[in-house]
């Protein structure tokens, strides 16, 4: 069984539609250690130390956040900044988290095709995530791609949330359970789609959750 | 003429003659001795008198090594050791050997060449401490030799008036135990002079560690002034009994009781206390210098006596050239240190009077040598222009004042050490600021030693305190005083005496805000604001508020004050404190709890509403800019 450890970063929670109910879930799945770091840190007074130590103690961790400008709210930088430390997390003697995972799970304003080759972005969100990638590797972390709810400014009224948050559910304890193909889920360019998403074809029951 | 007319011309001639010398940027020392010569010799108002007023005035040289020792810690007396034995004792040693050589070659006895020669070695500590730090030399490498050897020098007046009487040959006039130099251990024989001395300064030492502490508390305790001027001055002038009683330098006994109450918190309230004193009785002294000058003997023989003090002091400079190579220095300090040292000083008055009466010196030649010594004195001040603008110039680029700057910068004061001031000092402290701190609790003074910051007594609000306590110097000075009129009164006084330095101030009302500000403070600092907001932002927290949001509504809360304050800051320049003033901040005040209740605070203060707000759901042409 692995131990997974959510590191929620957001300033707005009480403005949040998806973010919350995100929370919420991460909370209630057995296994899983949710932190909200906005509500820890609101003077981002950081505790480099305990931080450290709840990495250490976990073996999957997920940033979960909106997705803000391309990358993550505030906070969350300033705690890579700071906890990622060498001699901890990179460097001859930083292998503290050699052979963990590292996930995003995030919520995007943009309708997904907008992040393909043919969309207005011509690329993926993954390719937009590539410092939080590098950083994984650096830190010799399993990189696992992107959990994503696309346009979700507008899931609630089309009903896209309530299948996110089942989705969601269901990706920790394949987490927590030790279910997930890892490889697998390291390879394809968007999680949330292939665990059954908008587009079809998720990897669910078919060798993708063992 | 009476003391009141006598007291009278010589405060004029100071006031009048002190400032332009120093505007003429001649140094107070000069100043001193001309209106001494205008009024003595000059205009003849004072007289005869002098040598008496003389004697009296070297006191001011006794207070002054007191304040001296003030400022010098046992630890840093303890670094000096080498250049104090070493540099000085080879000063005394080549100096007594060439003048008292050169008064041989002249026909002069060896007994009467050997007393003159040793007086003549000695230098001026009036003259050349008090330029020394006039200039702010005092802490540069050449000061701190001259120091070392005037230290030295004063430790070996004891064994000289030892040995002077030894050298009679002549009938003594005096005994020895009628001569004001006489002391009471003469009665006892040779072996158990020694550790009554030794006792002594035990003694001294002894008290002003552990029975000084303790009577300036009670007597601070009281809370008056004068008093404690009292005190400090019985301090001294005790001290100089004793030693006087015992055979030595009164000046030597105030040197070490100056050391040893170094590092007491009453420190810069002691030197404020003597400061004016020691100004006074110098200038007197060296007015008297300036006065007793005989022209008459001088039109006389002007040949002899300017040979023989331009002898003096040419020889005297040769020596310290010499000692100073040997002790690593070169170029221009080395040059300040031989030109300082140069002149005879007023030891040469006291040693030679007390050499005729011991009958080793005749009367012309005393009178002739004293001549020459004033002359050598009232010459200092010009060696000291001469390298002020001759041999410093040429020596820009030598690294000749280093430790200076760099050991005066970046101080703090604090004044007052309540809650607050506390904490700041504390902050200073621990990032490794130099902070003095003043305040008028003796308890609370205690307490912040035992802690490890430096804190001493006294009332902030006293310019001289402020001044011994480096203001001159800081770059930072926090007004934490509790009595908001005082407060005031202190911003003010700071800001005349130093009208670049930065001034904090702590206030308790919005209105004390701009009354300080108008003070002349930089920032002032509201006691409860920050401390209030955080007790807010923890209720909101505990009411349930995202800890976030609370931190945010926190910080939207302090810019809202800072708004209010403006208001009321603008309202304050055109109509000062008045009732418009008031009813201002009433409406503000009314206005917060009316904002609060309908949460309009949010909307209209709180900048971070608009942080973090996604764009508007409708609005599908967002993404038409990418192509």
């Amino acid at each position: 069984m692995s131990h997974v450890l959510v590191l929620f970063a957001h300033p707005r929670a009480d403005r949040s539609e998806v973010n919350t109910h995100l929370a919420r879930v991460a909370r209630e799945t057995p296994g899983v250690t949710l932190v909200d770091l906005y509500a820890e840190y609101p003077r981002f007074d950081i505790d480099v130390d305990a931080e450290q130590r709840r990495l250490v103690e976990h073996d999957v961790i997920v940033f979960q956040h909106p997705v803000y400008w391309y990358s993550s709210p505030a906070l969350l930088k300033e705690w890579q900044d700071l906890v990622l430390e060498y001699g901890f997390a990179y460097g001859t003697e930083g292998t503290a988290l050699r052979g963990k995972t590292l996930i995003s799970v995030v919520s995007a304003g943009a309708p997904s095709h907008v992040y393909t080759e043919q969309g207005s972005y011509n690329m993926s969100l993954r390719r937009f995530f590539a410092p939080f990638e590098y950083t994984a590797q650096l830190c010799g972390m399993r990189y696992l791609s992107p959990f994503v709810l696309f346009g979700a400014g507008h899931s609630v009224e089309e009903g896209r949330l309530g299948p996110h948050l089942e989705r969601y559910r269901q990706l920790l304890e394949a987490l927590v359970e030790e279910r997930l193909d890892l490889d697998l889920a390291e390879r394809v360019d968007c999680l949330a789609t292939h665990l059954g998403g908008e587009t079809s074809g998720g990897i669910q029951g078919s060798g993708g959750m063992r | 003429m009476g003391p009141l007319n006598d007291a009278f011309i010589y405060l004029l001639a100071a006031v009048i003659a002190v400032p332009l010398a120093k505007r003429l940027g001649l140094g107070s020392v000069l100043g001193y001795l001309l209106s001494g010569v205008v009024i003595g010799p000059g205009l003849g108002l004072v007289g005869s008198e002098t040598e008496d007023i003389q004697h009296f005035a070297e006191f001011g040289v006794v207070m002054m090594l007191f304040l001296v020792g003030l400022e010098l810690r046992p630890s840093m007396l303890w670094e000096m050791r080498g250049k104090l034995l070493g540099l000085g004792g080879l000063q005394v040693v080549f100096s007594v050997a060439l003048l008292g050589g050169a008064a041989m070659a002249m026909g002069v006895p060896w007994q009467t060449s050997l007393a003159i020669g040793m007086t003549l070695a000695l230098s001026s500590t009036a003259i050349v401490l008090q330029t020394l730090g006039e200039k702010s030399w005092l802490k540069s490498p050449a000061g701190q030799s001259a120091f070392s050897v005037l230290l030295f020098q004063d430790i070996a007046v004891i064994p000289m008036l030892a040995v002077i009487p030894l050298l009679a040959v002549l009938p003594s006039s005096a005994s020895i135990a009628d001569g004001h130099h006489g002391s009471g251990l003469d009665a006892l024989p040779g072996w158990a002079q020694a550790p009554v001395i030794v006792g002594v300064m035990v003694g001294i030492v002894v008290a002003g560690r552990f029975l000084v502490r303790p009577v300036f508390r009670f007597i601070a305790a009281a809370r008056l002034r004068e008093i404690f001027t009292a005190a400090a001055l019985l301090l001294v002038i005790g001290v100089a009994i004793l030693m006087t009683k015992i055979g030595l330098s009164p000046a030597l006994g105030t040197f070490l009781a100056g050391v040893v109450l170094s590092d007491s918190e009453y420190r810069h309230e002691l030197e404020g206390n003597i400061e004016p004193f020691k100004g006074l009785l110098l200038g007197l002294f060296f007015l008297t210098v300036g006065a007793g000058i005989d022209f008459a003997l001088i039109a006389d023989a002007p040949g002899t006596i300017f040979g023989i003090a331009i002898g003096i002091m040419l020889v005297k400079l040769l020596v310290v050239l010499g000692v100073g190579r040997i002790f690593g220095m070169r170029g221009a300090p080395l040059w300040l240190l031989g030109l300082s040292l140069a002149q005879a000083g007023e030891f040469a008055f006291v040693l030679f009077g007390f050499a005729r009466s011991s009958g080793v010196i005749e009367g012309d030649l005393t009178r002739l040598l004293i001549l020459a010594v004033a002359v050598t004195m009232m010459l200092t001040p010009l060696l000291f222009l001469f390298y002020e603008h001759v041999v410093a110039p040429r020596s820009i680029g030598e690294p000749e004042r280093p430790a200076d700057s760099i050991d005066e910068h970046g101080s703090a004061v604090v004044a007052g050490v309540g809650r607050f001031g506390v904490v700041v000092s504390r902050m200073l402290v621990a990032n490794g600021q130099r902070v003095v701190v003043l305040d008028h609790s003796a308890d609370r003074i205690e307490l912040l030693r035992k802690i490890g910051i430096k804190a001493y007594f006294g009332n902030a609000t006293r310019s001289d305190l402020l001044e011994a306590a480096g203001l001159h110097e800081a770059q930072l000075f926090v007004a934490a005083l509790d009595d908001h009129q005082k407060q005031v009164e202190l911003v003010e006084l700071v800001r005349r005496q130093r009208p670049d330095i930065h001034i904090i101030a702590r206030a308790f009302h919005y209105e004390e805000v701009i009354e300080l500000e108008r003070a002349g403070a930089q920032e002032v600092i509201r006691e409860v604001r920050e401390s209030a907001i955080a007790a807010g932002r923890q209720a909101l927290v505990a009411m349930g508020v995202h800890p976030f949001k609370a931190e945010r509504q926190s910080r939207s809360f302090r810019l809202y004050d800072d708004a209010i304050q403006n208001d009321l800051r603008a309202y304050w320049t055109e109509n000062g404190m008045d009732a418009a003033f008031v009813s201002t901040l009433r409406a503000r005040v009314a206005g917060l709890s009316a904002l609060m209740e309908s949460d309009r605070l949010t909307e209209r203060h709180d900048s971070t509403s608009r942080g973090w707000t996604p764009p508007p759901k409708d609005d599908n042409r967002l993404l038409d800019g990418l192509s």
